[in-house]
């Protein structure tokens, strides 16, 4: 399956993209689609407790299962105001 | 429509925030008081001694609106019945520029008051929405709130 990845700030720096489709096996979950990010970026590695995850625009713990074409947003801390 | 619930607006601005037009905005003869915050740009960050130039807002647009627009239908629930404007800056923001200005109209002054404060406080929580610091030397941190 194929989800919609958006990194933000420090994440999107890292991770060196904004939005990109990423191909995951079928049945996977936040946590599996992170751990698949972070084996191709080591920067990414200390992160994943700051993180927080949006699946198609709601706040979602990282055990949440992913469906194909689903929107998936990669949130450090905010910092609005 | 909900009788707690006047006037709201909720937006992301790339364009530099007028507090007074979302006040007058706002305005109308059910409400005795209106609070405005607006938050702006300062030189300084806590434990940095370096001379912050501008703040580059980013934002997830689409899901940044939908979380203002819950803090809105919130406020009024707990203190309405009000109208209310929540907006945040997008992009860079020059020092001394306002980045958020939210208002609250409401009857009296004191549901006017925690509403303002509420709403502003979990939109610094909530909302996502992040900042870079740019400094004077042309370096830049992001910068994440702390709780308050």
């Amino acid at each position: 399956m194929t989800v919609h990845v958006l990194a933000f700030a420090r994440l999107r720096e890292l991770l060196g993209f904004g939005a990109r489709d990423v191909e995951l096996a079928e049945g996977s979950d936040l946590d599996a689609l992170w751990s698949q990010l972070a084996r191709g970026a080591q920067q990414l590695h200390g992160l994943r407790a700051t993180t927080r995850f949006a699946r198609n625009g709601a706040l979602a713990s990282g055990g949440t299962p992913l469906a194909d074409g689903d929107e998936v947003a990669l949130m450090p801390p905010v910092g609005g105001g | 429509m909900n009788a707690l619930h006047g006037l709201t607006l909720v937006t992301l601005s790339a364009e530099p925030l007028d507090a007074q037009q979302l006040v007058r905005a706002l305005l109308d003869d059910a409400h005795g008081a209106v609070v405005s915050f607006v938050g702006v740009t300062r030189e300084t960050s806590p434990g940095d001694s370096r001379s912050v130039a501008a703040l580059i807002y980013e934002a997830y647009d689409t899901m940044a609106v939908a979380e203002m627009g819950t803090i809105a239908s919130e406020a009024c629930e707990r203190f309405g019945p009000l109208s209310i404007a929540l907006v945040h800056r997008t992009g860079r923001v020059e020092l001394g520029e306002p980045s958020v200005a939210v208002v609250v109209a409401a009857p009296h002054r004191g549901k006017a008051f925690e509403a303002c404060r509420y709403a502003i406080d979990e939109l610094k929580t909530r909302v996502p929405i992040w900042k870079q610091e740019v400094y004077g030397d042309g370096e830049t941190a992001w910068i994440a709130n702390t709780p308050s």
